[in-house]
């Protein structure tokens, strides 16, 4: 049976002329960016350690604005990095290494689309959860005492 | 290939079974479903770190201050270092078992040995580094109290470097005052039934400890709570005192299950449990690397004439590299 493989990474613009050259390139991009993780994990640059974005204050489409930019007005770029960075290696790790790039769609679909969906309501849900259990600790009158 | 893989005799009977929609053999869309539903699990697991850290986003520990070391370089504080080098192995055996499975699929027997060997070895040194940075987090470093609350107060001192005052970590072992002879291991005889018997006394007890930072008047007590600096908060020399005397309650040392010298006991816990669980998938992707290497030598699948279980292993192998990047990102960068 012949094992065809797709020969081109980032949608064309690298392209290999075998599929061992292939798996070297991408080898090199997923090490890349390991680099580049560690370097800012290690020098951690003032400019990505404070949020860029401050939440909007009163009304209904204030709400809508913090929950749709929700990632850049609570969270610290630098940890907003790291998470893009992880999942573009997942990506590469998956499509590459797993031969997702050359199976069907439906074989495609079917997991990714699954996996995406629950795993997005699982972190969804336990974080949502967990910063009100912070709340429920942490307000004025809260009547737990953990400070002793 | 169709001939020598796991034929279940319906081929070409659409409605028999026959059909194929998802262009893939049975074997390797059962390990496609397993993934998916590890995928969960795991991501189950690091949902739920996710939940502990938010219930507790002002005093998590900070991942650099607690895996520093890296083995032969000992006294240095190199935080990352050892473990994107673990990360890079990873990636790396990742990389032999593809090319594993290429070399398989050119039926190209002496490749696909060599390259599972690697692979193999690969794994091994990546669960090998695992062991040692478990064994490094239950040794711990410094040592610190844990109050009556189970918070952790540790010590240290101002120094400046380089112009740029920094908070210095002291070990316990440098300033604590023995105390001699006022010490018995409390022993199950005496009515505790969890402890036992072999339960060790810690080395020091807390009225030691306080007797030390009272003789150095240069050591500080900093808490578990994360400053604006995204620091931890440094205490005045007489709330140190006061912190160690009146909340003071056991002196730690590293990190277990019950108890952890970094901050909230809840972080060795899922640090144990998801590297733990990992670690696991890795041993076990070795094991199961190794069957399919002997298989290889002894010519299974060249007699089969399709290395398609090299692929299949294969899979397995490389979810666990995505998990790793995963569990890399939430433990030690994020």
């Amino acid at each position: 049976m012949a094992h065809e493989h797709k020969l081109e990474i980032f949608r064309g613009l690298w392209k290999f002329k075998s599929n061992t050259q292939k798996i070297w390139g991408v080898l090199l991009f997923l090490t890349i960016v390991t680099a580049v993780e560690v370097v800012l994990g290690i020098y951690k640059p003032d400019a990505f350690m404070h949020t860029w974005l401050n939440p909007m204050e009163g009304g209904f489409f204030a709400t809508l604005y913090n929950i749709i930019l929700s990632p850049f007005i609570y969270m610290k770029p630098l940890n907003l990095i790291f998470i893009v960075l992880t999942i573009v290696k997942a990506y590469y790790i998956t499509w590459d290494f797993m031969h997702m790039r050359d199976e069907k769609s439906s074989l495609r679909r079917m997991v990714v689309w699954t996996g995406v969906f629950l795993i997005c309501y699982l972190i969804f849900i336990l974080l949502q959860e967990g910063g009100y259990v912070f709340e429920v600790y942490n307000t004025d009158d809260a009547l737990i005492k953990r400070d002793f | 290939m169709d001939t020598t893989v796991a034929n279940t005799g319906t081929e070409g009977k659409t409605w028999g079974g026959g059909n194929r929609p998802l262009g893939a053999s049975y074997g390797k869309l059962m390990m496609w479903f397993f993934i998916v539903s590890d995928a969960l699990t795991f991501s189950g697991f690091l949902a739920a770190y996710g939940f502990s850290r938010f219930k507790f986003i002002e005093e998590w520990p900070i991942a650099d201050e607690v895996f520093t070391h890296v083995p032969f370089l000992h006294g240095q504080e190199l935080p990352m270092i050892y473990v994107a080098f673990m990360t890079f192995i990873l990636i790396m055996s990742s990389v032999t078992m593809v090319l594993a499975v290429d070399a398989g699929h050119h039926m190209n027997k002496a490749k696909v040995t060599i390259y599972m060997f690697l692979t193999i070895i690969g794994g091994a040194i990546f669960v090998g580094s695992q062991a040692w940075e478990w064994a490094t987090f239950i040794q711990g470093d410094y040592g610190a109290v844990q109050t009556k609350g189970g918070n952790i107060l540790q010590f240290g001192e101002k120094v400046t470097v380089d112009g740029e005052e920094k908070f210095k970590r002291i070990s316990i072992d440098e300033f604590a005052v023995n105390i001699a002879g006022e010490r018995a291991t409390h022993e199950r005889k005496n009515g505790l039934w969890f402890v036992t018997d072999d339960t060790p006394l810690p080395d020091y007890s807390v009225e030691e400890i306080y007797n030390g930072l009272e003789a150095n008047p240069n050591i500080l007590v900093r808490n578990q709570i994360i400053n604006e600096e995204g620091e931890k908060t440094i205490l005045t020399r007489d709330e140190s005192l006061r912190q160690i005397k009146d909340n003071g309650k056991l002196v730690v040392k590293g990190a277990n299950l019950v108890v952890n010298e970094y901050g909230t006991s809840l972080f060795a816990d899922f640090f144990f449990f998801i590297t733990g669980f990992h670690g696991f998938h890795v041993f076990s992707g070795v094991v199961i690397n190794i069957i399919i290497f002997f298989n290889v030598i002894l010519g299974t699948y060249e007699r089969r004439g399709s290395y398609e279980m090299v692929e299949k292993v294969g899979l397995y192998w490389h979810f666990v590299d995505l998990v790793w990047v995963f569990v890399f990102t939430f433990f030690y960068l994020v």
